[in-house]
């Protein structure tokens, strides 16, 4: 593939053949997400309508498979409606904020062996700083807003963020410390073998948290304060309209598969099949990627049509006094079983 | 010019410009936004020094955390930036003798020792090296004790920020977060069983309000 995008850009000066090679790898990234984030509201709206009992969306093109784009096409065509009073530049900054690290964060996410925009060696330090870089969006968002609702809406998301980011990142500390390596290609090929081999059982209580935390992070249900319809109408983005208000319904999707795939990474073996026998090894590793981050990101949806909205007062509860707690006292117990215990084998 | 170095003067520039707007710009919401681009900016300007852990950890710390912080306070508090400003020119002579002092101290020290001959280039590493396994290995044995001792000093200071602002204020209507979680249907429902009205009962009902 790259020999032959070279050869038919050999006419070009070298710079600008690598240029061009990685840009065309940003878009073979981008243009599927993009396309499973549409079809991901799609499933979302179709799943909890089945889990409450209705149909879902139906009337846009066979079985309501061209919802989503008919969804795209109304938000583009619409207004942007700016408020009196709001600062105009950072009102429209405010999605590109959300949406630009929540993309970005897929340059390190490998999707099979090798297929990787950039293989660095600090990607999972890089996926955490992106990831916490995601609620300036947000409290951008609701400042310039100049509305109550919005403002409020962001208070409580940085509140709550920084929160679970803390708890995050320990959990993370624990795949670093069994994986041995930064980097998410080592720590996905740290886990092959079987089922077994794969991180989810040595670290389940890390596996808990962090996706607790990846929920709390993107700001979904059953921790959606930010948004909260119930109080707050539709939190940081009630003021957004059209392509503005699209950017970040984009964004929070993204961070949503994001947080699937990271999950899948780090606990279930990435794109490693479950037993490395004859019928799992016929399917391709990036189909079996696919697989495992869809149902992970299932899970999301699932959650949403199961659980009632949190308080705030025990959001802020469970992160600091539950979940921090829980990380800290696992780091501990794991570096005692891998250095001291014969057991530390099947850490390492 | 090569592209490490237009990398280095273009984020080195912003860097200044974000560092100059945070002491001159009015908003306080803004000012603080411009000092996370600077952060940024200088987490750009360290990555081409090949250092990416000091880089990440600024943007993951900084960024990430305290400027959050930060702002979550600044937005809330209703500053009035006139106020502030009206002692500028009493202050001005003190400002600035303290700022030239601070100045010249600055060049004496960096004139002395900090020259292009002191500090060659960082060497090119490959791909696949390690700055953060490099750092970790020197923290934790060469550097223990020192890093250990910073460590405690937060503690410490984490502690008696607490302790400061959790003191007893008089009527506290605190609730029990464990005594909620542990409710019961039983502590707060109470099913009655009632009879209903009898069916012919219920049709006269209806005929009289039709």
């Amino acid at each position: 593939m790259r020999e032959y995008f070279f050869w038919l850009t050999a006419w070009l000066p070298h710079n600008l053949q690598v240029t061009m090679w990685v840009l065309t790898k940003i878009v073979a990234i981008l243009a599927p997400l993009m396309l499973c984030v549409a079809y991901f509201t799609f499933a979302e709206r179709k799943l909890i309508g089945y889990m409450q009992i209705r149909v879902g969306p139906n009337r846009v093109g066979p079985r309501g498979w061209l919802q989503p784009i008919a969804d795209a096409l109304k938000l583009m065509m619409k207004e942007i409606i700016i408020p009196s009073r709001a600062n105009r530049f950072l009102f429209l900054t405010a999605p590109l904020l959300s949406l630009g690290p929540a993309l970005a964060a897929w340059a390190v996410i490998p999707f099979s062996d090798g297929l990787v925009l950039a293989d660095i060696d600090a990607g999972l330090l890089y996926i955490l700083a992106l990831t916490s870089m995601g609620v300036y969006g947000v409290l951008v968002a609701g400042w310039a807003s100049n509305s109550k609702y919005a403002f409020l809406g962001a208070m409580r998301c940085a509140a709550q963020i920084v929160a679970y980011e803390i708890a995050m990142g320990f959990a993370l500390v624990g795949v670093l410390m069994v994986a041995g390596s930064l980097n998410l290609r080592d720590i996905v090929l740290g886990q092959s073998g079987s089922m077994l081999h794969w991180y989810w059982l040595p670290l389940l209580p890390l596996l808990v948290v962090y996706f607790i935390a990846g929920v709390a992070e993107t700001n979904r249900a059953p921790f959606d304060v930010a948004e909260g319809e119930s109080e707050i109408v539709a939190g940081f983005h009630v003021e957004y309209s059209g392509m503005a208000f699209a950017v970040f319904f984009l964004a929070e999707y993204a961070n949503m598969i994001l947080i699937a795939a990271l999950t899948v990474l780090m606990f279930f073996g990435g794109w490693l099949p479950p037993l490395e026998v004859a019928p799992f090894t016929w399917l391709p590793p990036l189909m079996w990627f696919g697989v495992k981050t869809s149902l992970v990101a299932f899970l999301f949806l699932w959650f949403r049509a199961t659980f009632p909205r949190y308080r705030y007062d025990q959001i802020m509860r469970l992160g600091w006094k539950v979940l921090i707690p829980i990380t800290l006292l696992w780091i501990v117990v794991l570096g005692m079983v891998k250095f001291y215990t014969p057991i530390g084998v099947w850490f390492a | 010019m090569t592209f490490l170095q237009f990398a280095f003067y273009f984020f080195a520039s912003v860097l200044v410009f974000a560092a100059a707007m945070v002491v001159t710009i009015r908003n306080p919401v803004k000012s603080a936004l411009f000092l996370v681009l600077a952060f940024f900016s200088a987490a750009c300007v360290w990555i081409t020094l090949q250092a990416e852990f000091l880089a990440i950890v600024l943007v993951l710390v900084y960024v990430g955390a305290v400027m959050v912080l930060f702002l979550f306070v600044v937005m809330m508090l209703d500053i009035n930036i006139a106020e502030l400003r009206a002692g500028f020119t009493r202050y001005l002579p003190v400002g600035g003798v303290v700022a030239v002092l601070l100045v010249v101290e600055i060049v004496f020290v960096l004139a002395r020792t900090f020259s292009p001959q002191q500090f060659a280039n960082p060497p090119s590493h490959a791909a696949d090296y390690s700055n953060t396994r490099e750092l970790g290995e020197l923290l934790y044995t060469t550097y223990v004790y020192p890093f250990e001792i910073a460590a405690f000093i937060l503690l410490v200071a984490i502690i008696a920020a607490i302790a400061l602002t959790m003191r007893a204020r008089a009527p506290r209507k605190r609730i029990d977060p464990v005594r909620q979680v542990q409710t019961r249907r039983e502590d707060r429902l109470r099913i009655v069983k009632m009879k209903s009205a009898s069916r012919t009962a219920h049709r006269d009902q209806q005929d009289d309000a039709s």
